[in-house]
């Protein structure tokens, strides 16, 4: 250990150690979420989906990036250059910067904000300027309409979503993300089982943050082309999609830490060691789990019909054995590294997960109508998530003054809240039943 | 360490940049946006005293201005909205329907 | 100068220069834009100021709710004869002159009483938590203002929608 380790110098050289990871990894990281969009897609329909770029189309987010970055870069005669240069630049930037407060890992975050959460926000929601500002400058009436809708949509759902997300902050009493996830450490519980109506509207209000379908009409393709992208080609176009994806996993990244648990792994509070070592037994399923999976993926590997099919088989179980082998290794190293290495993993399951929902949406409901998304986020999604706030608010308050358990009356304020959407939704469905005409 | 009163040049800066804006424009929306300058030159004063005097009462009123002009841009801009849909113009000085 | 005072001129540069592009650029969504950097440099001021809520509230409210709100208005309005027309009013050199002598004189009032008016300056080295002290002063000593401001918000919000509807 030479002096240059002092703890001074690692406070910023880990930090920016970090930023260039993330940086670095992430549009990879994007490209692979379109193949697993792609082959979730495919599986759903009964296809194959991408088969040709590699074994499996594992190549394929390659391709494309090549493909993308090798395209002509128009940009239309009538643009506003300026702009039309700058927005994509906006949208993936402050996609980006929302990283900097995002914690991975107990040490794997770049800086622990006593305001993180407040940061991670007024980040994103600037990045609409991308969105609104591309829209305008390409000076297309589709550009322009899928830029307003897309405007109004995120005003919109960021209220919803917002108000959902305050409602695990009352039961965490911190915005540093850090201390959110210490919270839940403490009360041994993650917040989803608190407050499962708030992880239910932020869910939703975060699809629609990201232009996601069911709620996509900002792209909707059948009616504006591509939206506020339409002019958009090349390594410009690609920026916004990064920021598309990037957005995505800042999304889950926030559901993780609030309501999921960050990167603890479930039953975090209950250490049970397994006989004569200071190992727990639940910080070696995971590899034991894996391990078990890379077993049964050799075992299938021979049957399978197609020497490629034998090799991916092979090599999906070799990647089984390395991660159970790090976790498990980790297992013997210092506290820290044990943490660091579970916690990622848990952190990044936690986050494909939710991810994989947001997958699955995509492929189950049809779009939604303008109205009806305006309609859904105002008049059921915002009062919804105020009576989930105040609900919760007085669980809280009646376990500080009266003392029952918060189990219980978190419960009963979810049935309470429960009542209230049911008679929302009932009301809802008396006025939506003729599309209402706009005053004209 | 920034002494105090160069906060208090640049809320100046700001401020009479504003004032003009709103004084020179004939674009309203261009007016509602200066008037918006001219508040957040307000709040700059306020942050730079309250930090100076170690308490938080020069942002709280900073927070009711932001809240004011939250305020101001909705009714601002309906209005706008309205004046246009009738009379198809954003010029301040074209907006002479009380004059007789 | 240190790292602090940089990123103080540096920030109050970006907000003079932009405010001054804001002013007199003919193009209005160009304006939205040079407003909303002088809004996100301020920003900046204040977390040097080390007023961390206040810079998520200008963020998040200013620039992330209000200047959405403008610069959907603006693509809902926009025209493109308004491009072509005189930007500027006929009082405009009266007007110029007397807002710089506006500015003057406030320039000349802190700088003469710049001794008498804040002869105490001193920033105390530990400050309380940001957010919470902000909370505490809102929901405690100013929870009355905080109520009006709910009304007032209320009342903009019936007012907004009932300016913007069609047929009343």
């Amino acid at each position: 250990m030479g002096h240059w380790l002092a703890p001074s110098v690692m406070r910023l050289v880990l930090p920016l150690l970090y930023a260039v990871v993330i940086v670095a990894v992430l549009p990879l990281l994007a490209g692979y979420i379109v193949l697993l969009e792609r082959k979730v897609m495919a599986d759903m329909q009964a296809r194959l989906g991408p088969m040709r770029v590699g074994p499996h189309g594992l190549l394929q987010p390659i391709a494309d990036a090549l493909k993308l970055v090798l395209k002509e870069d128009i940009i239309p005669d009538k643009a506003d250059r300026l702009l039309f240069w700058l927005a994509p630049l906006v949208s993936v930037s402050m996609a980006l910067l929302a990283y900097a407060a995002l914690p991975i890992g107990p040490a794997f975050l770049i800086a622990d904000l006593n305001i993180g959460l407040l940061f991670i926000l007024a980040v994103s929601s600037l990045g609409i300027y991308g969105i609104v500002l591309g829209g305008w400058a390409s000076n297309s009436h589709y550009s322009l309409l899928g830029a307003l809708r897309s405007a109004a949509q995120l005003v919109s759902y960021e209220t919803a979503a917002g108000l959902g997300l305050i409602s695990a902050l009352l039961m965490a009493g911190s915005l540093s993300m850090k201390d959110i996830v210490m919270a839940q450490y403490d009360q041994g519980m993650w917040f989803i089982f608190y407050v499962p109506i708030g992880f239910f509207i932020y869910m939703v209000g975060s699809i629609a943050e990201t232009n996601r379908a069911p709620f996509d009409l900002p792209e909707a393709e059948s009616e504006l082309v591509a939206g506020y992208m339409t002019e958009y080609s090349g390594f410009r176009w690609s920026l916004y999609f990064l920021a598309e994806y990037a957005n995505m996993i800042i999304v889950a990244g926030i559901a993780t830490t609030l309501f999921l648990g960050g990167w603890l792994r479930p039953f975090a509070s209950y250490h049970d060691h397994m006989p004569g070592t200071s190992i727990e037994l639940l910080d070696a399923l995971p590899s034991l789990l894996l391990l078990g999976v890379a077993l049964y993926c050799f075992f299938l590997a021979p049957k399978q019909p197609v020497k490629i099919q034998k090799l991916v088989m092979a090599v999906v179980g070799g990647l089984c054995l390395a991660i159970a082998g790090v976790l498990a290794g980790a297992l013997f190293a210092s506290p820290a590294v044990l943490q660091g290495v579970h916690g990622a993993f848990w952190f990044m399951a936690k986050v494909f997960a939710y991810l994989y929902f947001f997958l699955w949406f995509r492929f189950t409901f049809p779009r939604y109508r303008f109205d009806q998304l305006m309609r859904l986020g105002w008049r059921f999604l915002i009062p919804l998530a105020l009576v989930n706030l105040i609900a919760t608010a007085s669980a809280l308050l009646m376990t500080r003054e009266w003392g029952p358990s918060l189990r219980l009356t978190t419960i009963l304020a979810t049935i309470v809240t429960l009542v209230i959407a049911m008679w929302l939704a009932k009301n809802d469905e008396v006025d939506s039943a003729v599309p209402v005409a706009d005053g004209e | 360490m920034v002494p105090v009163d160069h906060y208090l040049w640049l809320s100046l800066a700001l401020f009479t940049i504003g004032v003009i804006g709103v004084l020179t424009r004939r674009n309203v929306i261009i007016i509602l946006m200066s008037i918006e300058l001219i508040l957040n030159a307000v709040n700059i004063n306020l942050v730079a005293f309250s930090h100076m005097f170690g308490n938080v009462d020069g942002q709280v009123f900073a927070i009711f201005i932001i809240t004011d002009a939250a305020a101001e841009a909705a009714v601002g801009l309906g209005i706008i909205l309205a004046f246009f849909r009738n009379r198809e113009t954003l010029l301040a000085d074209e907006m002479d329907m009380l004059k007789w | 100068m240190g790292l602090n005072s940089i990123l103080f001129y540096f920030f109050a540069g970006l907000a003079v220069a932009s405010a001054i592009l804001m002013v007199t650029r003919r193009n209005i969504v160009h304006g939205a834009v040079y407003l909303i950097t002088t809004l996100l440099a301020t920003a900046g001021v204040f977390l040097l100021l080390q007023a961390e809520f206040l810079f998520v509230t200008q963020v998040i409210l200013y620039v992330g709710g209000i200047m959405v709100l403008f610069v959907f208005v603006i693509m809902l309005v926009n025209l493109d004869v308004s491009l072509l027309q005189y930007q500027f009013n006929r009082q405009r050199f009266v007007a110029g002159v007397l807002a710089l002598a506006l500015g003057a004189q406030v320039f000349l009032a802190i700088k003469t009483g710049q001794n008498s008016l804040f002869p105490q300056a001193r920033i105390p080295e530990v400050l309380p938590k940001n957010t919470e002290a902000v909370a505490d002063a809102l929901f405690g000593r100013f929870m009355l203002p905080f109520e009006i401001a709910s009304i007032l918000l209320l009342v903009a919000m019936i007012g907004a929608v009932v300016m913007a509807k069609r047929k009343v």
